[in-house]
């Protein structure tokens, strides 16, 4: 039996309404239809009055989300696209984020952001826009890119008492698949060392991680071996993860599908910069998606956003600095 | 069965209770709004301060009307709500003076102050944006099966024109929420009149156009806002799903104490619209004799007391402490971010 990326957010769900009474989901499509990509399947017949649908009213849905919480509740909001969380965005980084801060009472929402491009999106479903929710404080910004984490930390994002952005990356949906579920996971705020490598550090996270490790292997066929840090979280960022891998390799390569202007990269490079510079042998760098919309034609698409073809590249010129 | 002239009596009586409960609320409201204007006048309160003068009557009716476990969502102009749902003096003078001991703790201030596990939502300054988090704590109680409480929320005539206002009006019809929501069309927002904020007949169009039902009501006769919210907040209760109250007034003071508010129309001062709530009712209740000239006289002397002791208290209370001060904005501490990622720190120096 294989389960994938896609059906373990499904299965997570699924665990937390049935262990926990204060959980539901609020979205829209995600009742009898299941939700745009299925994320919510049959939940809404296994758990009758606790899968609704909501109007298109994305910052209304928020907003209702934070008032249930309020009353003692644990809403999963399922955004159907990230990019429409824009419209959500005074709720998540104003209300959300401020409300414990503000008053102590608690605000433990998730909200779901299928995220990132896939072939022929366009430039208003791919968007990649943890950065922005990473910016404010009062947020946890989770980026799973593994089917273990994506069960794993979506269960635990429930459990938190904090708001979390949850990017789900729709590229990993179908095609990534494990074996079975884990049974023991990294908590959040930990990183993962995916490969193992001495001689280059690429810090990641969600797809890319997946691009990265393709990178790898074909690096390590010319004799370089690769280290590669899946972020899981990237608010809070597990600084001591990266700093310990740059102490081991001396170069670093920062890899995100974001776009690159103040993004989780630049973040990256700056902590390393400040707290580990003596330990890189070369100046750090980055690779982000071009500073443009993403273009929905898939030769456009192919050459906006980092592959393995360009991470390899990228790797290469920091080798032979 | 008491014949029904005893029942009328009974309840002109309960009524009676409720008018001067109210006009005592409003009172204390415009005298504490008067002494936030003077402390600000003298430079003892940080940032703005908004006043609720002229919609006392109003404000006043959505508090008075709610229960203890009901909801209110006030905003800036609702000093005289606020207090007769239940929120203290004291909360209102240490929000505004930045005490330490307030319920914001000098990390918000002035009229963002609330709180939230009592029912009191302490406005975010976007406007329009507290309604449906009042949608979603109604939703979550029906949720949990806990029946028969109401959600209020307040919004001006401009916030009006939001979008986070029509998703959430449109949300709590959906939903059938018992959400009351007072629409104050005060003919200002900020210094934009009406006619630049919408283009409808009036506000109450807006309800109709969700399937809301709701009421019209001259917002400067405290009779008729009591009898008014009393009654939307009744069939609320009731199961009757969201109401709406559109009062017309306007607004008797500057959009904060910064603003001289000159843009103001003096025919709108001088139309029925601009009746001061708080004097109409005073001499209501005093010409029904429900009210004697030495009665107010000491009930003033009670409520200036009440302020005047509350601040001459709060002046002696401490500031936040920046060194006490826990610098995370998230409860799960062992995921906070803290310093990480920048160098040094931003205290300013000890005193010795
Ligand atoms: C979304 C948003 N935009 C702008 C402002 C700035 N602002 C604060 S109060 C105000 C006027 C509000 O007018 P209205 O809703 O009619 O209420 P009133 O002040 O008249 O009571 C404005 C523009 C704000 N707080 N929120």
């Amino acid at each position: 039996m294989t389960i994938t990326y896609l059906e373990a957010i499904r299965e997570a769900q699924a665990r937390v309404l049935r262990d926990d009474p204060r959980v539901f989901i609020y979205g829209q499509d995600v009742g009898r239809f299941g939700g745009a990509f299925k994320a919510t399947k049959t939940l809404a017949l296994e758990f009758p009055g606790r899968v609704l649908d909501a109007p298109i009213s994305e910052d209304a849905i928020v907003g209702l989300a934070v008032g249930a919480a309020i009353e003692g509740m644990r809403p999963i909001i399922e955004m159907q696209f990230a990019d429409f969380s824009t419209v959500a965005f005074n709720q998540i980084v104003n209300q959300a984020a401020t409300l414990f801060w503000r008053t102590n009472v608690p605000c433990p929402i998730t909200v779901r952001l299928p995220f990132g491009a896939t072939s022929g999106s366009g430039p208003f479903h791919s968007q990649c826009p943890e950065a922005v929710y990473a910016h404010f404080p009062g947020l946890i910004v989770l980026t799973p890119a593994t089917v273990e984490d994506a069960y794993s930390m979506l269960i635990e994002a429930v459990a938190l008492d904090d708001p979390v952005i949850f990017c789900e990356h729709k590229l990993l949906y179908y095609h990534l698949k494990a074996e079975k579920l884990p049974r023991e996971a990294i908590p959040i705020g930990k990183a993962r060392i995916a490969r193992e490598g001495r001689d280059l550090t690429v810090v990641t996270y969600g797809v890319m991680v997946h691009e990265a490790l393709e990178a790898a292997s074909e690096l390590s066929d010319e004799g370089w071996e690769t280290e590669i840090v899946d972020l899981r979280s990237v608010k809070p960022l597990d600084t001591d993860t990266v700093i310990a891998s740059v102490a081991r390799t001396g170069k670093l390569l920062c890899l995100g599908e974001a776009w690159p202007w103040g993004g989780v990269t630049a973040e990256i490079i700056a902590r390393v910069a400040a707290e580990g510079l003596d330990l890189l042998d070369v100046p750090p760098q980055r690779l982000n998606a071009r500073d443009t919309p993403v273009p929905y034609h898939p030769n456009l698409w192919a050459a906006h956003r980092p592959t393995a073809r360009s991470v390899a590249a990228a790797a290469r010129n920091l080798l032979r600095h | 069965m008491s014949p029904p002239v005893l029942e009328a009596r009974a309840e002109n009586a309960a009524f009676r209770k409720t008018i001067l409960a109210a006009f005592r609320f409003m009172l204390l409201a415009r005298l504490l709004d008067d002494k936030f204007a003077a402390l600000y006048r003298a430079g003892k309160i940080h940032g703005g301060v908004f006043l609720g003068r002229g919609q006392e009557a109003l404000s006043v009716s959505i508090g008075i009307s709610l229960k203890k476990n009901d909801i209110f969502a006030p905003l800036i102009r609702d000093a005289a709500g606020r207090l007769a749902f239940g929120e203290t003096v004291l909360d209102a003078v240490r929000t505004h003076m930045g005490s330490a001991l307030g319920p914001m703790r000098g990390r918000d201030g002035n009229v963002h102050r609330g709180k939230p596990l009592e029912g009191s939502l302490p406005m975010i300054s976007h406007l329009g944006a507290m309604i449906s988090v009042v949608n979603g704590m109604l939703f979550a109680r029906r949720l949990q099966n806990r029946h028969g409480t109401v959600g209020a929320a307040s919004i001006g005539d401009g916030a009006t024109s939001t979008g986070a206002f029509h998703e959430a009006l449109n949300q709590a019809a959906v939903e059938k929420l018992p959400l009351v929501l007072v629409v104050a069309d005060n003919q200002y927002a900020y210094s934009t009149p009406t006619s630049k904020q919408f283009a409808c007949e009036s506000l109450a169009d807006r309800a109709i156009g969700y399937g809301v039902e709701v009421q019209n009501v001259d917002g400067t006769d405290l009779f008729a806002c009591l009898k008014t919210l009393g009654e939307a907040v009744l069939r609320a209760r009731h199961g009757g799903g969201p109401q709406m109250v559109v009062a017309r007034l306007l607004r008797l003071c500057g959009h904060g104490e910064h603003d001289t508010a000159d843009y103001v129309d003096p025919k709108l001062k001088n139309s029925p619209l601009g009746r001061d709530c708080l004097k109409a009712a005073e001499e209501t209740l005093l010409r029904r004799e429900w009210l004697d000239a030495s009665t107010l006289a000491s009930m003033r002397r009670e409520v200036v007391r009440e302020i005047d002791e509350t601040v001459a208290q709060v002046q002696r209370e401490p500031a936040p402490d920046p060194f006490a001060e826990n610098w995370t904005a998230i409860s799960c501490g062992h995921l906070a971010e803290g310093d990480e990622g920048n160098q040094g720190d931003n205290m300013p120096a000890r005193k010795s």
